[in-house]
């Protein structure tokens, strides 16, 4: 069995606002093990950005607050270390992908730069030997006349250059988790598949964890070694992959899996799980997906669901699967 | 990883030609084509010039005291006259433009550095350090500053401070009361790169704040610093002229436009030998003019959001 590089026991983060906190991640916790693919999937608002920002440090106060929880990484609980230990694993040990290839590189600085700033600071490498290094992976991100590119602007360069660029920057100090933010959700189709070969690259090559979070279910299947599905800021089903696509246990598992569109198969309409995401200042003591489940029990409206064990590593948190419960 | 070498990094190549810094050749490109902004710089060139080697070239660059040629009106030997201590006008009028550059190009320099670094340090940290230097910057801003200039001028005549240093201490001066505009500007600006998502993935990775602030924050507000150093200096040289006027500023004998026109301070200069403060005084504003205009060039340039 293979060592976790990172396990997040409990983590809840809220937001306040005039009306009332927003709890946008709601207990959740996760393991990656070395060299695992992990992806959170789920809609928009669902809590999964928020798990990466709670895991990075970015939650800003006093707005939003990581209020619980654990994040153990390397027997160090990186919500309760100082701030100047947290850098030196922010963009070292643990580095992340963002979106928006195009807003998130400075556009006044070179690529070059940009690539050899965390080189610098983490490998105190001298500036000489970071553009030599910088020039190197760029390169290595599949990118032709890497001795030019590391002079230009952002401006000068596609998205799809950009986000490899961002990659390149990710693992320039070889950390041992890659967190990615929806990294293809700003990109067109065949670079997706690009960015995707290059991270699943990344992975065997260096033994690097992944942890990915998206709303595509093609990108999952495409990379994914674990699932983890949020629904409103709590987990409602995880599993490897495999037996996730194949028995989905919860309802919303399954609604998104008939959601998705087929190809070469058309469709009238497309299968969408009917109502709304439940307003995240509402939330009762209740499964939160009671009014759009079409399993729907009693109990379901007066009782949360506990994520227990199923079969395998796969976890469900549904009371049509409690034994006891009387389904109906 | 040789591989994903997609056809997408091929077709960028020829536009990505990296040349650097196209923007700013850019830039100059555009400002070449405004003509009134280009006519001011030509003008501030060549004030520097000839003030700064004009009297290299002059005869009465000793500034001896000649009773006998007091007051002469302008003549092919002293082409703007002579002053009531018989030194030559034209002379004194281009040594007055150095100290008065300098002491504008100096005190913007000041203003600027305080300004910014402050109002950069406020945006980036928030909370306590931004009250604490905003208030100070606002308090400032409360009173204008005139009085304050003044209030400091008279303290400076008080304390004697030898007039060598009074020059030093009028950029000082102007640059106290210069400072929380800037800051203010430069904190707007920076709180709105602060929230932006280049700055999330300089922390992601780990940047330490020095390189947060000074290599990805300050060089998205270099235009924004350029342009208004630029408008800066002109006001700097207009309140230097203000308070050597008032005899605040710098001291006679070193002369500057404003203490200049002072000595034409009475009636009878006025009416009788105006080339005493005509010259300072048109040096004043069309060298401020020029630098306004060119200000306002280099902002339509460099700042395409500011345009009207």
């Amino acid at each position: 069995m293979k060592n976790n590089v990172i396990e997040i026991d409990h983590l809840s983060t809220y937001f306040y606002t005039e009306e009332g906190a927003v709890k946008a991640v709601n207990d959740v916790s996760l393991r990656i093990r070395e060299g695992e693919t992990v992806c959170i999937v789920g809609e928009s608002g669902c809590g999964k950005s928020v798990t990466a920002m709670s895991i990075m440090g970015l939650v800003e106060e006093p707005s939003g607050k990581v209020v619980d929880g654990r994040i153990h990484f390397e027997g160090r609980d990186l919500l309760r270390i100082d701030k100047h230990e947290l850098r030196q694993i922010r963009g070292n040990d643990i580095a992340m992908i963002f979106q928006e290839p195009m807003s998130s590189l400075n556009p006044v600085l070179t690529i070059g730069m940009q690539v050899m700033e965390p080189l610098m600071e983490h490998q105190k490498l001298s500036k000489k030997e970071a553009r030599k290094r910088a020039i190197e992976l760029v390169e290595l991100v599949g990118i032709s006349r890497p001795e030019q590119i590391v002079d230009s602007y952002p401006h000068e360069l596609s998205g799809g250059m950009l986000q490899r660029i961002m990659i390149a920057i990710a693992i320039s100090c070889n950390p041992k988790l890659l967190i990615a933010d929806e990294p293809t959700t700003a990109l067109d189709v065949t670079i997706q598949a690009q960015i995707l070969d290059m991270l699943r690259q990344i992975k065997e090559e260096s033994n690097t964890s992944i942890l990915l979070i998206t709303h595509d279910l093609g990108v999952v299947a495409e990379i994914a070694d674990y699932v983890i599905v949020m629904y409103s800021g709590k987990i409602v089903e995880e599993g490897d992959v495999v037996e996730l696509f194949e028995h989905p246990l919860h309802p919303y598992t399954q609604g998104l899996l008939r959601s998705k569109p087929i190809i070469g198969q058309r469709q009238d309409e497309l299968y969408s799980i009917p109502g709304q995401v439940p307003n995240p200042l509402e939330l009762k003591e209740s499964c939160y997906f009671y009014d759009r489940c079409e399993h729907c029990m009693s109990i379901c409206r007066t009782q949360q669901p506990v994520l227990h064990s199923r079969a395998g590593r796969q976890k469900v948190a549904c009371w049509l699967y409690e034994e006891g419960v009387s389904h109906g | 990883m040789s591989s994903i070498t997609g056809g997408l990094a091929d077709t960028k190549q020829t536009a990505a030609s990296p040349i650097r810094s196209s923007l700013w050749r850019q830039a100059f490109r555009r400002l070449r084509k405004n003509k009134l902004a280009m006519a001011g710089l030509a003008f501030i060139v060549f004030m520097f010039l000839v003030c700064f080697f004009g009297p290299l070239f002059s005869p009465y660059a000793n500034n001896k005291i000649n009773p006998a040629i007091m007051n002469q009106a302008p003549s092919f030997k002293h082409w703007l006259g002579t002053d009531l201590l018989g030194r030559d006008v034209l002379t004194r009028l281009l040594q007055a433009g150095r100290i008065s550059l300098t002491v504008g190009i100096a005190s913007m320099i000041i203003s600027v550095i305080i300004g910014s670094i402050l109002g950069a340090v406020a945006a980036y940290y928030r909370g306590i350090v931004d009250q604490i230097i905003m208030r100070i910057a606002d308090l400032l801003l409360t009173i204008p500053s005139l009085p304050i200039l003044f209030i400091l001028g008279a303290l400076l005549s008080e304390w004697k401070v030898p007039v060598e240093y009074r020059m030093y201490i009028v950029m000082l001066m102007l640059s106290f009361v210069g400072w929380p505009g800037l800051a203010r500007l430069v904190r707007s600006q920076m709180l709105t790169i602060r929230e932006r998502e280049y700055m999330q993935a300089a922390i992601v990775l780990g940047l330490n704040d020095r390189r947060k602030l000074f290599n990805h924050m300050i060089p998205n507000i270099v235009p924004l610093l350029i342009v208004i150093s630029t408008l800066s200096i002109g006001g700097a040289i207009l309140s230097e002229s203000v308070l050597s006027f008032f005899g605040l500023g710098v001291m006679p004998p070193t002369p500057t436009w404003g203490n200049m026109i002072d000595a034409a301070n009475n009636l009878i200069d006025f009416e009788q030998h105006p080339w005493l403060w005509i010259p300072p005084g048109v040096a004043i504003f069309t060298t401020v003019i020029a630098i306004n205009i060119f200000g306002d060039g280099l902002r339509d340039v460099l700042d395409p959001k500011q345009k009207k």
